[in-house]
């Protein structure tokens, strides 16, 4: 259940010691049904956590790629509603995966934040990314998620001091999600030397698992990011793959999974092989 | 520190974290928290020291050309049948608007905090030539935001910022105006976070910007409130000003909220009609939410995605305003008309023949609303309205709207 889910995927990660893989994609994109269908597979091609975007008009902290993908999910009617429909779709197959959905605070704060942790958890969602609600802000949404026993994820990146640091992980859980670049996201690459000590910062200040993304895009990097920290986040590089299969007329679908299948095992076996 | 919902004083808003009683806030990623806290700091510091004070007021002096006049609109007096009708001549400023009050604050600031590159975005072209000014003047590469409809619309505006050595970089997303011009400049700042300066054109974005661009404007409504009492000896009755993000409006309202009898109002842009769904007019068709770092009014749909504002007039082409003004609506300091695009253009129209100023398109929904305050002030009334810029960078959409060829 909810906040269990992850903890409980991450000690078993921890106890194979290997990172956990965590894929990105965006609800609605291209369309529900094949978004859906990209979410069923992502398990068996090695995801071992979901990110699903929830789209909003104005996606400030994301590159060019997930800007598309927001705007083909909006163009395709996606809503909150529809996201969490996905949510409940994916969770009649699947009862381990943790999925984490992640997005903007204006369609939150439109639903209600009450209404929208209880509809998450019913739906089976485990926790929450939004990228424009920085701690100070976030006490009414962390109250309507804790009762409804939902992780809300924190981001900390490369400007957040050691000052600030207990500021970023207070009322957080589940695990931490360092931002490895200052910058948009799929735009920059990560620098794996320059994420060592960050993460190993941030889980000293949080005593919970790191995640880095925002700059994943091969399985070379996402491999070197497994080595050091506790999971890789690959986002926009998934998403190229689907937006260039679109315009050919090959399966979407079996695309983004191959891609995703690939990082996986860069994950899945950074320890093992060390490069 | 919290402050009470129903004020006492007005001025002493907002709070420390940036609230206009639920308005404001700081929603931004958490790479930009840093950066907006260190930005609280230093604009506190300087705003308490008298030598930047005494900087700001030498440049408003000398290049801005301050104190801009208080003329008596005589023949629109008449026009209107009675309340003495002020304008507040901020069209008259060097760059032509009421823009670079706030653009010399802001790069005063930046130079103090060591900053060696200025980002900014525009929509009408007025604050992005504002922003090229200061960056020239003070030798600071300057890259400006435009989305490509209003690059289209703005031509003149665009090869000024050229020729004061800005880029403009057209931006494509969305209905490409003003929002997503105000998009693509965070994701420039996210992304260059050591050395860049975002200098916001107007009184919205997450704290400090909605009170720091208010008290560099507020320069308006101090020189007025001055002005008015040397020419008739008594505050006025009412005043007025256009509302986009709303930043001439919040200059020349804020020193007079404590005073009861002003009454005040905002001129929000409704294009096509209220009824339509192209107008940007976010308090009056609007409803509370988060966009660009605060919690104001915003244009959205039942699922919360913001909406494409719609005006004739670029500078007032936003689904949102700024937080101070959502929060002076609610708790009913001020009122706020809107005014349609053609009432806008006969207005416009009605200000160059009679005073022989052409006003920009944006005052000129202030201005189409003389009538209406004149009447609720009365014959014995007095009325002071920001024209807060020149039209001449309108003309070419104005004659396009009338079907004349230039």
């Amino acid at each position: 259940m909810t906040k269990d889910r992850i903890d409980r995927r991450f000690a078993a990660l921890a106890a194979e010691d290997r990172a956990a893989f965590v894929a990105y994609i965006m609800a609605g994109d291209p369309d529900a049904a094949t978004a859906l269908e990209i979410m069923r597979g992502l398990p068996a091609a090695g995801a071992d956590i979901i990110e699903l975007g929830f789209p909003f008009s104005d996606p400030m902290a994301e590159g060019p790629t997930i800007q598309r993908a927001s705007q083909r999910a909006l163009a395709g009617k996606m809503t909150t509603k529809g996201v969490l429909a996905t949510v409940r779709a994916f969770r009649e197959g699947d009862e381990d995966t943790p999925v984490i959905l992640m997005g903007y605070l204006n369609p939150l704060v439109n639903y209600g934040f009450e209404a929208f942790a209880r509809d998450a958890a019913e739906a089976g969602a485990d926790g929450l990314i939004v990228v424009d609600c920085p701690p100070e802000e976030a006490d009414p949404l962390v109250d309507a998620l804790d009762a409804a026993n939902l992780s809300l994820i924190r981001l900390a990146t490369p400007t957040t001091d050691d000052a600030r640091l207990p500021v970023v992980v207070k009322r957080t859980s589940g695990f931490v999600y360092y931002v490895s670049v200052a910058g948009v996201t799929g735009v920059l690459e990560a620098d794996a030397d320059a994420v060592a000590p960050a993460v190993a910062r941030v889980r000293a200040a949080s005593g919970l698992p790191v995640a880095v993304g925002f700059g994943i895009k091969t399985p070379d990097r996402a491999a070197a990011v497994a080595r050091v920290a506790d999971a890789a986040v690959v986002g926009s590089a998934l998403i190229d793959e689907l937006e260039s299969n679109l315009s050919s007329n090959k399966n979407v679908t079996s695309a983004v999974l191959s891609k995703a299948e690939e990082l996986a095992n860069a994950v899945r076996f950074a320890r093992s092989n060390k490069a | 520190m919290s402050l009470p919902a129903t004020p006492n004083d007005y001025t002493a808003y907002p709070d420390s974290a940036g609230r206009f009683g639920e308005f404001g806030g700081r929603y931004v990623a958490e790479t930009l928290m840093p950066l907006v806290l260190e930005l609280d700091r230093a604009y506190a510091e300087a705003k308490a020291d008298p030598a930047f004070q005494a900087e700001l007021k030498g440049y408003l002096t000398h290049y801005v050309g301050r104190p801009s006049p208080l003329y008596f609109a005589e023949r629109l007096t008449r026009h209107f049948g009675g309340a003495k009708i002020y304008f507040k001549r901020e069209e008259l400023n060097h760059t032509g608007a009421h823009k670079i009050n706030n653009c010399m604050g802001q790069i005063l600031l930046a130079r103090r905090m060591g900053k060696t590159r200025i980002i900014a975005e525009t929509g009408a072209g007025q604050h992005g030539v504002a922003s090229a000014t200061v960056c020239a003047r003070f030798d600071l590469p300057c890259v400006v935001y435009m989305g490509a409809t209003d690059v289209a619309r703005q031509k003149p505006n665009v090869f000024r910022m050229n020729l004061l050595g800005a880029e403009v970089r057209p931006v494509t997303s969305g209905a490409a105006t003003l929002k997503d011009a105000m998009n693509e400049a965070m994701r420039d700042w996210v992304t260059n976070v050591a050395d860049t300066y975002y200098l916001i054109g107007t009184a919205a974005g997450p704290h400090p910007y909605p009170a720091m661009v208010r008290d560099f404007q507020a320069v308006i409504g101090a020189e007025t409130r001055e002005q008015i009492l040397e020419l008739e000896g008594r505050l006025p009755d009412a005043v007025v000003a256009c509302v986009g993000g709303g930043s001439n409006a919040i200059g020349m309202f804020h020193p007079f909220l404590n005073d009861e009898g002003v009454r005040i109002y905002g001129v929000e842009a409704s294009g096509h009609g209220l009824d339509t769904d192209k107008h940007a007019a976010s308090l009056t068709g609007g409803r509370p939410g988060v966009l660009h770092g605060n919690r104001t009014y915003l244009l959205q749909d039942d699922d919360g995605q913001i909406l494409d504002a719609h005006s004739i007039s670029a500078g007032l082409d936003y689904p949102g305003i700024g937080p101070e003004h959502s929060w002076l609506h609610d708790v009913g300091r001020a009122q706020y008309l809107t005014c349609t695009d053609k009432e806008a253009l006969e207005a416009f129209q009605l200000c160059a023949e009679l005073e022989g100023i052409i006003p920009a398109l944006e005052s000129a929904h202030a201005l189409a609303k003389l009538g209406e305050v004149a009447r609720d002030v009365g014959k014995d009334g007095v009325i002071a309205l920001c024209l807060s810029g020149r039209g001449d960078k309108d003309i070419f959409t104005v004659a396009d709207a009338l079907g004349r060829q230039i």
